[in-house]
C-alpha cells in the first residue's frame, strides 16, 4: 500500500497495486460537520482527475467530492447509505467513499503527502 | 477573510461565543455562531429534549410609544394591534403595495409601549419604513443597546422558574417585564423552534452575565444558527428572504392565520394596510400558488432552489428551504407549488443535481409544536 496522499480539495487516496481507495480528510469532515447523506458514483463509471464524482451532505450544505486521479470506479462504500456519520467518526477508515482503478498512476506524484497536506489545511482553517 | 470579518458587527455575546469554541460565520452583517463544538445534530436534539440558549441579538428590537401607536402600526400590518391586550404578543407581517411581505415581526403590548422584534437583515429597512409612515403618529426608538437571548426546549420553563418564578407563569405569546438575576429584562414566551420557550430582551451590558447564568443551568447548552435553522424548518416556520419575501403574499405563504379577523373584509377595521386589495382577493378566490411542506422519499436532502415538477415533468414550483430534519430523521423541505398541487400526499419531483427525486407534499409542521398555552 502506498502512503496516503491528499488533494487541495481535501480528498485522500491510498493505493494498493493499481486500485486507490478515496475518502475525505479529517479536516474536511470537521469543516463539514455532521454528515447526513453521501451520494456515491456508479460502479463502472470512468472519471477524469478533478471530475465531480460524489456529493457529501451535512445538515447545513451539500459539498462536491472530486476524483483525485483518473480511472474507473471499481466499488463504493455502501455502508455510508445506512450510516453516513461514518464519514465523521472514521474519515480515514470506515468512512471511505469509493475505490478507483488508476488509469494514470503518475497523477499521484502531484498530490500532497500527509505532512504537506496538514500544513496546507492548517493554513486554511 | 480577515477584512470581511472585521467589517462584521458583533453581538454583545461575541466574546462568549469565541470562549465556547463556536464556529463564527457572517449572517445578516453580523459574526454569528453557526455551531459550537458539539455540532448541529446534537445541538438540535438537545433543544428538543432539554433546553438550548440562542443568541439572537442580531435581530432588531424597536419600541413604539404614544397614544396612537397601535392604530398607527395597523396601517402597515394586517394584524389586530389595537385589540392586543396588555401583556399579549402577536405575529405580524409588513406588507407592500403588491401584497408581498417586507418582513415578519413579533409585536408585544408592553403596557405603555409596543415592543417589536424584526429580522436582522431587514431591520434598517423596517425602521426606515416605520419612520416614513408612522413618524408623525408615534415615537419610534431602536433599542440598539439591548441583546436578545432565546431559551428554547421542554426544560426551558424549569430553567426560567429557577431564575424568576414569574417568568415561568407566562403562557405562549405573552410577555412581561421580569427581573432575572437582578437584571431588568423583558421576557416573552415565544420562539422559533416549535418548542416551549422564552425570548429575553436584556441590556447589552448585562447580556453576557445572564447568558453565563443560563448556561450554568444543567439543562442548558449553547445552540448555533445551524440548529436554529433545522429546528425552525421542522416546525414549519418561515425564514424571511427564503420562504417569504417581497414577492410572496401572506395567503400564498400559508400565513393567512396572521391576517386578523378584524382586519379582513367585514371586520371592524378591514383593510387599510399596503396591498390589502390583492390580499383580500386572494383570500376570497384562493392564491395561484401556496407554500407547502415537502417530504423527499429518499435520504438525499432537497435544498433551497431545487425545481419542483409534477408527475408529467412540468415545472410547478420551487423549494425555498430544505435540509435534513434531525428529529424527523429524514430530509424535510418547504416550497411553493401551484395551488392545485398543494394538497398533502400529492406526488411531485424535485430536481437535485440533474436527477428527479420523488417528493410528497406534507402537512406542516413536520414536528408537532409544543407551546405552553397554560
Amino acid at each position: 500500500m502506498s502512503e496516503r496522499k491528499y488533494t487541495k480539495d481535501h480528498e485522500w487516496i491510498v493505493v494498493d497495486a493499481d486500485v486507490g481507495t478515496v475518502g475525505i480528510s479529517n479536516h474536511a469532515q470537521e469543516q463539514l460537520g455532521d454528515v447526513v447523506f453521501v451520494e456515491l458514483p456508479e460502479v463502472g463509471r470512468t472519471v477524469a482527475r478533478g471530475d465531480e464524482v460524489a456529493t457529501v451532505e451535512s445538515v447545513k450544505a451539500a459539498s462536491e467530492i472530486y476524483a483525485p486521479v483518473s480511472g474507473e470506479i471499481m466499488a463504493v462504500n455502501d455502508a455510508l447509505g445506512d450510516d453516513p456519520a461514518l464519514v465523521n467518526g472514521d474519515p480515514l477508515g470506515k468512512g471511505w467513499f469509493f475505490k478507483i482503478k488508476l488509469s494514470n498512476p503518475a497523477e499521484l506524484d502531484e498530490l500532497m503527502d500527509e505532512a504537506t497536506y496538514e500544513a496546507y489545511a492548517a493554513g486554511q482553517a | 477573510m480577515a477584512a470581511t470579518a472585521s467589517d462584521l458587527k458583533q453581538t454583545p455575546l461575541h466574546a462568549l461565543h469565541i470562549a465556547l469554541g463556536a464556529r463564527m460565520v457572517p449572517f445578516a452583517g453580523y459574526a454569528m455562531p453557526v455551531q459550537y463544538p458539539t455540532g448541529i445534530l446534537k445541538e438540535h436534539t438537545h433543544t428538543r429534549t432539554h433546553a438550548g440558549l440562542f443568541d439572537v441579538s442580531h435581530m432588531g428590537q424597536i419600541r413604539l410609544s404614544g397614544p396612537d401607536a397601535a392604530a398607527a402600526l395597523e396601517r402597515l400590518i394586517p394584524a389586530d394591534i389595537v385589540g392586543l391586550a396588555a401583556g399579549r404578543q402577536r405575529y405580524g407581517l409588513f406588507t407592500n403595495d403588491t401584497g408581498g411581505i417586507l418582513d415578519d415581526l413579533m409585536v408585544t403590548n408592553a403596557g405603555d409601549h409596543l415592543f417589536v422584534v424584526v429580522n436582522a437583515a431587514c431591520k434598517d429597512q423596517d425602521v426606515a419604513h416605520l419612520r416614513a409612515h408612522l413618524g408623525s403618529s408615534c415615537t419610534i426608538e431602536v433599542l440598539g443597546d439591548r441583546a436578545l437571548l432565546a431559551v428554547q426546549g421542554p426544560r426551558a420553563a424549569a430553567v426560567m422558574a429557577r431564575l424568576a418564578p414569574e417568568a415561568a407563569k407566562l403562557t405562549f405569546m405573552t410577555g412581561a417585564a421580569v427581573t432575572l438575576d437582578g437584571i431588568a429584562c423583558f421576557v416573552t414566551r415565544s420562539g422559533y423552534t416549535g418548542e416551549d420557550g422564552f425570548e429575553i430582551s436584556v441590556p447589552a451590558t448585562s447580556a453576557e452575565a445572564l447568558a453565563r447564568r443560563l448556561l450554568d443551568q444543567p439543562e442548558v447548552a449553547p445552540i448555533g444558527l445551524g440548529a436554529r435553522d433545522s429546528l425552525r424548518l421542522e416546525a414549519g416556520l418561515c425564514l424571511y428572504g427564503h420562504d417569504i419575501d417581497a414577492t410572496t403574499t401572506p395567503v400564498e405563504a400559508s400565513l393567512s392565520w396572521a391576517l386578523s379577523k378584524v382586519r379582513r373584509p367585514g371586520g371592524a377595521r378591514a383593510g387599510g394596510y399596503p396591498g390589502a386589495a390583492i390580499i383580500e382577493r386572494q383570500l376570497a378566490e384562493g392564491p395561484p400558488r401556496r407554500r407547502v411542506g415537502l417530504r423527499p422519499e429518499g435520504r438525499a436532502p432537497v435544498r433551497e432552489g431545487a425545481e419542483l415538477r409534477d408527475s408529467a415533468g412540468r415545472p410547478v414550483g420551487r423549494v425555498t428551504s430544505g435540509g435534513f430534519g434531525p428529529t424527523v430523521g429524514a430530509p424535510v423541505a418547504m416550497g411553493y407549488v401551484e395551488t392545485s398541487l398543494s394538497a398533502p400526499r400529492t406526488e411531485l419531483q424535485a430536481l437535485v443535481r440533474g436527477k428527479a427525486l420523488p417528493v410528497k407534499v406534507a402537512a406542516l409542521p413536520f414536528v408537532a409544536h409544543r407551546y405552553f398555552r397554560g
